[in-house]
């Protein structure tokens, strides 16, 4: 067991996993709260078209990724704010536009190759020394934002207008938070691959809905189980052989499906036993005589 | 003394049609007023733009003597918005989170909440009567639950005005008759200043101490028992208007006591 220690490429790839597993869901409450799900998707498929272009004008990919993620956040967040197009109907937009934006350019540079793979699927597993500083960088900005910012995000993901007239600078939050959103895409596109980013950032936190009873709990539930299925979708990969990214986000489904299916044979077993308990409500059991009927 | 909310010869448009027409309100410390009049009238409108949430045309509007783009102190304000323009009741927030929220202006920004904000969200929900519900989740209550929690929270500040958008759809008459005694409470024995969006001509005869009657302009201003008549209401509503007034108190004298009823047609 320990000899996946001796890997640095492994313990690299554990760490990464573990910073995505925390900074995704611990934004995801957030995005899945404001029904804006599909941001870290749109937000994803954007960065490919960043990808092309770096590729194409020859500059450092990661550079040029994150800076039309940026780009695409704050334009977003700017027709959202505008308040005449509903905020799925951004996304729409700017999904399939980045989308074919990308496709375009990549077929300038004629055809996919290696880079474009492991963007697509990730590539946790070839995450160098630098690139591992980057995401921790990436990562402790982005939990210490979330940190400073907490109640201010709660309070406008719970009733914006309410926020606005308690003198909150409503703007300039959303703002933050889409760049913080754009933050972390950056690091889940590098563990699970831009086709599962929106699912690393959503599964843990719908799951933890299923049985949190408040705010904090969510969030709390949702940063476990999102270091969970980081850390030990890794491992299965490994022993497995599996893809990591696939690997980690099957994980999670699992996990939910399994959570899902608990939460329902308790409430199943809670109403049979209310129904059985004559001393808590006076039913009638079926087929059972009343007395002068 | 110096008006809580000074409203001065404004007007607004939205889309080229003008919904406000040369306003002129000012509310006092210890008011409870009512805005009344029409769907579409620009209630909502007003308190949004006294809120500081829309921009006039023209003219001018001050909360506590400063104009509302220089207002910092919205702590001295509490909100109460439409039903309609609630939350997602799948969102997992307790009741002490939700009105812990109406702290967080005060705070500012990077601090948590303390000792002292905690005592006030235990003070607003007393107030209101739900201290009982603090761990349950929000969605779980029913509507008339739900909206006193949002008063709570829009008193955890101790605000000296209290805004409350349309506030009794979808209350029940036992609920209403407790909602109009703690606005009473509030405004009575604490000396908060009221402002209340609502259609319940019922009720606003019998509690507020000043109806303004809205319809683009204002109509007319002034205590209940004068502005209430039929030909005003008519006026404002650009219809012909029946009041009728129905009293839910339970009193140990003969059934009708309870009830008048104005048959002005």
């Amino acid at each position: 067991m320990g000899e996946i220690f001796a890997y640095d490429f492994m313990v690299r790839a554990l760490l990464a996993g573990l910073v995505a597993g925390l900074i995704c869901p611990a934004v995801g409450v957030f995005l899945v709260l404001r029904r804006y799900a599909f941001m870290a998707d749109t937000l994803a498929h954007v960065s490919l078209a960043g990808l092309a272009l770096g590729m194409i004008l020859g500059i450092f990919p990661s550079l040029t990724t994150l800076g039309v993620t940026l780009a695409a956040a704050v334009g977003v967040e700017r027709l959202r704010a505008t308040g005449r197009l509903h905020g799925e109907a951004v996304l729409a937009l700017m999904l399939s536009t980045g989308l074919a934006l990308a496709v375009v350019l990549i077929s300038l540079v004629r055809g996919f190759n290696v880079d474009i793979m492991g963007y697509l699927f990730g590539s946790i597993l070839t995450v160098s020394p630098a690139d591992l500083l980057l995401i921790l960088v990436v990562g402790a900005a982005a939990m210490l934002l979330l940190f400073l910012f907490y109640k201010e995000l709660f309070f406008i993901s719970f009733d914006e207008e309410c926020a606005r007239v308690a003198g909150l600078p409503v703007d300039r939050l959303n703002m933050l938070f889409i760049l913080l959103v754009a933050l972390t895409v950056s690091v889940a596109t590098r563990v699970v691959g831009v086709l599962l980013v929106g699912a690393l950032m959503v599964i843990p936190v719908l799951t933890g809905q299923l049985f949190a009873g408040s705010f904090r709990c969510l969030f709390r539930v949702s940063l476990v189980l999102g270091v969970t299925v980081c850390v030990c979708g890794l491992l299965f990969s490994y022993y497995l052989g599996t893809a990591p990214g696939g690997s980690i986000v099957l994980l999670a489904a699992a996990i939910f499906l399994l959570t899902q299916l608990f939460i329902a044979a308790r409430r199943a077993w809670q109403r049979r036993r209310l129904v059985k308990g004559e001393e808590k409500l006076p039913l009638v059991k079926l087929g059972e005589r009343t007395s002068g009927s | 003394m110096k008006p809580v909310v000074e409203v001065r010869d404004l007007f607004f448009s939205y889309g080229g049609e003008l919904i406000l027409e040369g306003i002129n309100l000012s509310i006092l410390p210890g008011d409870f007023l009512a805005l009344m009049g029409p769907n579409g009238s620009g209630k909502t409108t007003l308190i949004r733009l006294i809120l500081g949430l829309l921009k006039p045309l023209s003219g001018e509007i001050r909360l506590f003597g400063v104009p509302v783009q220089r207002f910092r102190q919205w702590h001295r304000i509490g909100y109460v918005p439409q039903k309609a323009t609630s939350f997602d009741t799948r969102f997992p927030a307790t009741v002490e989170e939700v009105v812990l929220s109406g702290r967080f202006g005060l705070l500012g920004l990077g601090r948590k909440p303390g000792r002292e904000d905690r005592r006030a969200v235990e003070e607003a929900l007393e107030l209101v009567g739900m201290a009982g519900a603090r761990h349950r989740v929000i969605g779980c209550l029913s509507g008339g639950q739900q909206q006193r929690v949002f008063i709570a929270r829009a008193l955890v500040g101790r605000p000296e005005l209290l805004v409350l958008d349309e506030p009794v759809v979808g209350l029940d008459s036992r609920a209403l008759d407790s909602f109009y005694s703690l606005l009473e409470h509030l405004n009575r024995d604490l000396g908060i200043t009221l402002i209340t969006v609502t259609h319940d001509t019922g009720a606003v005869a019998q509690r507020v101490s000043r109806v303004a009657c809205i319809n683009r302009r204002l109509v007319c201003c002034g205590a209940p028992s004068r502005v209430l008549t039929t030909a005003n209401l008519s006026r404002l509503y650009g219809a012909p208007v029946r009041r009728v007034v129905h009293s839910h108190r339970v009193i140990d004298s003969t059934p009708w006591e309870g009830w008048f009823f104005r048959n002005n047609f």
